[in-house]
C-alpha cells in the first residue's frame, strides 16, 4: 500500500473480478437483506431488477473484499522489496454511492479504484485523508456500482 | 401484517427498531469473507490501531443496518429496491457484544416522475450502540410503491 506522499491524483487501480453467483446472492441476502429480488429468480424477474439481483450491499461488501485483498498484494510487493509498508487507517465513510444497474446472478463485476482527492489530517498529522471513487462494471461493460470512498492513509516518515 | 406504501411515509420520526445482538464470532466471520484487515480479525492489530481494539467491517455495519431495516419495515413494506445511498458516516466501532438499535427518520417523500406509480422516500438511519453512541448514520433514497388507487 502506499503512503499518502505517493498517491496522485487521477491514479488507478484494477482492483480484480467476482462472479455472483445465484448460490452467493441468496446466502448474502438470507442473511442481511432478505427481499424477495435478492433471493427467488422468479421474485427477481417480475422486480424492476428483471432477475434474481445482488443486494447491493453485496456488491459493496465484494468491492471492500477486492480492495483488501489488492492491497495485500501491495504490501506483500513491497515487503519482498524490503519496502516499509504503509498500513492504511479506517475510513470515516462515503458519499454517492449509486447502485447503477442490477448485479444479476452470474454477472462477473471488474472493480476499480481512482484517487479523487487528497489532503491532511488537520486533527492528526500522522495521517492524511484521501477520497477515492471505487466503481464496479459488469462483463459488458456497463457501469454498475459506484461511490466515493474516504480513508485514513498514514503519512511517510511521520511521528 | 398490512403492507406500507408510499403514503405510509411522512417526514418526521418513523420509528426504532432492535435492538440486535451483534457477537465477535459473526464480526469475524464477516472480515474473514469480505474485509480481512487486521484491525477486523486480531485483537493486538486492532488495539494499536485507530479504532483501539477489535472493531467490526465497517460494511458489516451496513449490512446489519440494513437487515434491521427489513425486518423492522423493509419486510412488509412495497419496497422496489434503491438506486443507492446519499451519505454515510462510520462515527465510532462496532464492538463485539454490542446491542444496536436503529433510529429511522423520513427526510423525504415524494411521487417520482419517471414512474408515477412509485414515489421516492429519502430515510435517514442511526445506529446506535447501548450506551447511546452513535456508530452510524445514513442517508439513503428508497422506491416505493404507490397505493393502487393513488392518481396516477
Amino acid at each position: 500500500m502506499h503512503f499518502f506522499e505517493e498517491l496522485e491524483i487521477g491514479a488507478r487501480r484494477e482492483v480484480g473480478s467476482f462472479t455472483f453467483t445465484a448460490e452467493l446472492i441468496k446466502k448474502f441476502a438470507a442473511q442481511f437483506d432478505p427481499q424477495v429480488f435478492h433471493l427467488d429468480e422468479e421474485a427477481g424477474r417480475k422486480s424492476l431488477f428483471g432477475g434474481l439481483a445482488a443486494s447491493g450491499w453485496h456488491v459493496g461488501s465484494v468491492c471492500m473484499k477486492l480492495l483488501v485483498a489488492d492491497g495485500q498484494r501491495q504490501i506483500d510487493e513491497a515487503a519482498a522489496r524490503g519496502e516499509e509498508i504503509a498500513i492504511w487507517g479506517p475510513s470515516p465513510g462515503f458519499r454517492e454511492l449509486r447502485w447503477i444497474r442490477p448485479v444479476l446472478a452470474g454477472d462477473t463485476i471488474s472493480f476499480a479504484s481512482v484517487i479523487e482527492s487528497k489532503r491532511l489530517s488537520d486533527k492528526r498529522p500522522e495521517w492524511g485523508i484521501v477520497q477515492a471513487r471505487n466503481s464496479g462494471s459488469n462483463q459488458r461493460g456497463e457501469p454498475v456500482f459506484s461511490l466515493l470512498a474516504t480513508a485514513f492513509v498514514p503519512r511517510r516518515n511521520a511521528g | 401484517m398490512a403492507v406500507l406504501t408510499f403514503e405510509d411515509f411522512k417526514p418526521g420520526h418513523f420509528g426504532t427498531f432492535g435492538p440486535r445482538h451483534v457477537t465477535r464470532e459473526e464480526i469475524l466471520a464477516f472480515a474473514a469473507e469480505f474485509d480481512p484487515q487486521p484491525m477486523h480479525l486480531d485483537e493486538a492489530a486492532a488495539k494499536a490501531s485507530m479504532l483501539g481494539g477489535l472493531a467490526g467491517s465497517g460494511w458489516h455495519l451496513c449490512s446489519i443496518l440494513m437487515r434491521m431495516m427489513f425486518d423492522g419495515f423493509i419486510g412488509h413494506t412495497a419496497s422496489m429496491g434503491s438506486p443507492g445511498v446519499n451519505e454515510l458516516r462510520w462515527l465510532a466501532p462496532l464492538r463485539p457484544g454490542d446491542d444496536l438499535t436503529l433510529d429511522i427518520e423520513v427526510e423525504e417523500a415524494r411521487v417520482s416522475k419517471s414512474r408515477p406509480e412509485t414515489g421516492i422516500v429519502t430515510f435517514k438511519g442511526v445506529v446506535r450502540n447501548a450506551a447511546g453512541v452513535a456508530l452510524c448514520e445514513m442517508v439513503s433514497p428508497i422506491i416505493v410503491r404507490r397505493r393502487a388507487d393513488a392518481a396516477a
